[in-house]
């Protein structure tokens, strides 16, 4: 085994024997669901091609056997067309595993099997994994597993990783095949194909030549023209006289299909390969509906005139709802982390470590947490919309418009990612095959508000707007943001992505029923990975903010208004002294120092310096931005019984004209630094990192200048 | 020569021809998409600038220019 090395620590020591499977099928098929329900390991699991980008190793022990199932990326053909069919393809050609799982849709078996017939001629043992049997069952389609693996020569298992059924045979299968040797596979061709085949096979034969994979795999990939193939024996003595006769079977099968392309031809002898294999194993009981139920959804949602409204008003309703629950608890949770910070801090003598942990990380954690629940909704929405498959009805919709702009109706599904997270966002732009379609959804997908901004853009819409407006405006600033990633798509287009447009050619999976336990769970792992980031980053973040409002001490500072404040018997006097002092300590601490510095940067804006700092923080991560304005307006805010929290802080030390700007620019710049380096990563080099910083810091300061002024002049 | 996109809605055709270049052929086999292979229209998005397919059991988006590149005939 190549990776016993890699198991240690993984593995209990006991086992010994270790299988790597590979898990292959086409996209949307229930793989990421098999390999859940096969080891009870969680991955994201979603109704759309794409959602395996990169492929995912899971380990899990069964009789004696460690197992590692390597998942990769859905691909249609064995082709290297995409990123993630490149990925599939080098990896089942170059890589070290013991076996295959092919996965196939039992509800759609002729079109799985062009895959599947397509892995036959590798030298590997397979194994094929008929998924959601149960769905087929109720669709009145009954396959006959046993029949077709013995007519293919593969061992064919039921199983359906919704109810869990089968599984258990599917590994038993595995093994069985581990343990036994390899079967030859049957996969036969047209007579003039065969004819050919038999010639080059006896050619091999008489010349003995040597290889691991068999004779007529070797023949059946020569006549495809596999590139490996060629190499391999390219170097070969026998070469010389294999030549004329692949050049003369060749034209023998172009004759045969009418066609001038190989590729094609074969992939005509595929499809009645497999028209014959499912007309032999595959009964359907049940009348075929004129129309199913997908197509009758279809033809509401997709509808020419109703298609776009529906979308707009489903998204408007996410927002709202983002809003309107979302606020209900958080009234509670700021309350929360008030009572939680008095009476942390009056366990703490020390007034510099209380101020600390109270106004540094409570307030600062605090005012992250406070927007878990819209976190929460706004999740659950994308994640509905990605397990339904209502994402590629709405790339269906939007393909003729965003193509006016120069994108791919496929950007849409890594552009509404980017409503929850750049970062799987930027990743799952894989599926846009061309390098420039990709770069050009990459440098916008940053204009899609994440999950990360919405904090900032509830705190400011509930400052500046009333309650019943709140969720309009967050509507808006949404699609503003949408449209203006739009007009950037288009003067890229005309400009630094220039070029030829690419295909559009996408898969509408059929609608389901999103499964509660997965909604839940990714829902559940992505509002884990924001308290994480809250607890962890932020924390330090809010730390390293806290040090910087608080140092240096100015002790000269504090003694003049210490004694003045000494001097004053009134109340209300002493109170606005001591305001006076802390807006004063502030103003000279090295944050202050900071933002005093890049304050003329932002001045004009309407920016004062708490703001700067705040948009500067913000480039670590925007979650940070929150924070920082909770620890700078809790330290200088003026300390009134009623108005301590930091909405209240925000509307009476903030005029409307800046907030606009202000939300202008979060919309814009870049999203955080994780999301910088996975940018980085995807575009392929450094330069397009510094162009996307260039590009979307002009854009956020041009741009937040015209709001700024507009606003100005309205207000 | 009558291609895909001048088929009307819940049309059905055979497909005789892909005009596509290489690498977009081998696209559109890979989804069924080939000589002989029948053709359902079901839908058209707003202007015809994108339609939906049925091949065999699957829905298949295409913008029309793609669509344009298959030629097919009534059945």
């Amino acid at each position: 085994m190549s990776n016993i090395e890699d198991m240690e620590g993984k593995a209990c020591p006991v086992i010994a024997n270790h299988i790597k499977v590979a898990l292959v099928g086409q996209p949307n098929v229930g793989k990421s669901m098999l390999i859940n329900s096969v080891s009870n390991a969680h991955l994201h699991v979603g109704n759309f091609s794409g959602v395996t980008v990169d492929k995912t190793e899971v380990l899990f022990d069964y009789k004696d056997y460690h197992f590692t199932v390597v998942d990769l990326p859905g691909t249609y053909a064995f082709t290297d067309y995409t990123i993630e069919e490149r990925v599939t393809h080098d990896y089942l050609c170059a890589e070290e595993y013991d076996i295959i799982i092919n996965v196939a849709d039992s509800t759609n078996l002729e079109k799985n099997l062009q895959l599947t017939s397509e892995l036959l001629t590798m030298n590997k043992k397979i194994v094929i994994a008929l998924n959601m049997s149960d769905e087929a069952q109720k669709e009145g389609i009954e396959i006959n597993a046993d029949y077709m693996s013995e007519l293919i020569g593969v061992d064919c298992v039921k199983v359906s990783a919704a109810t869990k059924s089968g599984i258990e045979e599917l590994i038993d299968a595995v093994l069985r095949n581990h343990e036994n040797e390899k079967e030859q596979a049957k996969l036969i061709f047209s007579e003039p194909v065969e004819e050919e085949i038999a010639q080059i096979v006896w050619y091999l034969d008489k010349h003995k030549y040597e290889a691991k994979n068999s004779h007529r795999n070797i023949a059946i990939n020569l006549l495809k023209n596999n590139k490996k193939t060629y190499t391999k024996l390219h170097d070969n003595p026998i070469w010389t006289e294999l030549q004329p006769i692949l050049v003369e079977a060749n034209k023998h099968i172009e004759l045969h299909h009418d066609s001038d392309d190989i590729k094609e031809a074969f992939a005509e002898e595929y499809a009645s390969f497999n028209r014959g294999v499912v007309t032999e194993v595959v009964k359907q009981k049940k009348e075929l509906e004129k129309k199913t139920l997908t197509e009758k959804i279809d033809n509401v949602l997709i509808h020419p005139f109703l298609g776009i409204p529906i979308f707009l008003f489903f998204m408007w309703g996410l927002f709202q709802l983002t809003f309107e629950i979302g606020a209900v608890p958080m009234d509670y949770i700021d309350a929360f982390f008030g009572w939680f910070g008095d009476v942390v801090g009056a366990t703490i003598p020390n007034e510099d470590v209380r101020s600390l942990v109270v106004d540094g990380i409570i307030a600062g954690v605090g005012a992250v947490i406070l927007f878990v629940p819209n976190i929460i909704i706004l999740f659950i929405g994308i994640a509905l919309l990605e397990s339904t498959g209502y994402m590629s009805r709405v790339a269906f919709l939007l393909d003729g418009f965003f193509h006016k702009f120069g994108l791919h109706g496929q950007s849409f599904i890594p552009l509404v990612t980017g409503f929850g997270c750049s970062i799987p966002a930027y990743m799952s732009a894989r599926i846009l095959k061309n390098d420039r379609d990709r770069l050009l959804t990459l440098f916008i997908i940053g204009f899609m508000s994440c999950g990360a901004r919405l904090p900032v853009y509830v705190l400011f819409a509930g400052a500046f707007f009333s309650p019943e407006m709140a969720g309009n405006v967050l509507f808006l600033i949404y699609i503003a943001g949408a449209l203006l990633g739009l007009i950037a798509a288009k003067i890229l287009k005309l400009t630094a992505f220039k070029g030829a447009d690419e295909p559009f050619v996408m898969e509408m999976p059929k609608y389901r029923l999103p499964s509660v336990k997965l909604v839940w769970h990714t829902v559940l792992t992505k509002t884990t990975m924001y308290i994480k980031k809250a607890g962890t980053f932020i924390a330090a973040a809010s730390m390293l903010i806290w040090f910087l409002s608080n140092y240096p001490h100015n002790i000269a500072l504090e003694e003049e208004y210490g004694m003045k404040i000494e001097k004053t018997i009134d109340e209300k006097e002493k109170r606005d002294l001591q305001n006076q002092l802390s807006t004063a300590l502030l103003e000279q601490s090295y944050l202050g120092t900071i933002g005093k510095f890049s304050e003329p940067i932002f001045a004009p804006l309407g920016f004062d310096w708490k703001m700067s700092v705040a948009l500067q923080t913000g480039l670590a991560a925007k979650e940070v931005v929150v924070s920082t304005l909770g620890v700078l307006y809790a330290l200088g805010e003026d300390v009134d019984e009623e108005s301590n929290t930091l909405i209240n802080a925000i509307s009476k030390n903030i005029s409307f004209p800046s907030a606009i700007a202000f939300i202008v620019v979060i919309m814009i710049y870049l999203p955080c630094l994780a999301a910088s380096i996975v940018f980085t990563r995807e575009a392929g080099s450094i330069k397009y990192f510094f162009y996307l910083l260039f590009f979307t810091s002009v854009a956020a300061y041009v741009m937040a200048f015209i709001a700024y002024n507009i606003t100005k002049m309205i207000v | 020569m009558k291609t895909l996109i001048e088929c009307k809605k819940a049309c059905r055709v055979k497909v005789l021809k892909l005009n596509a270049a290489t690498e977009l052929k081998q696209r559109l086999i890979s989804f069924g998409i080939m000589k002989g292979a029948e053709i359902e229209v079901l839908e058209h998005a707003p202007r015809k600038s994108t339609i939906e397919i049925k091949v065999g059991k699957m829905r298949i988006a295409l913008r029309a220019e793609e669509a344009k590149l298959i030629e097919v005939e009534k059945i």
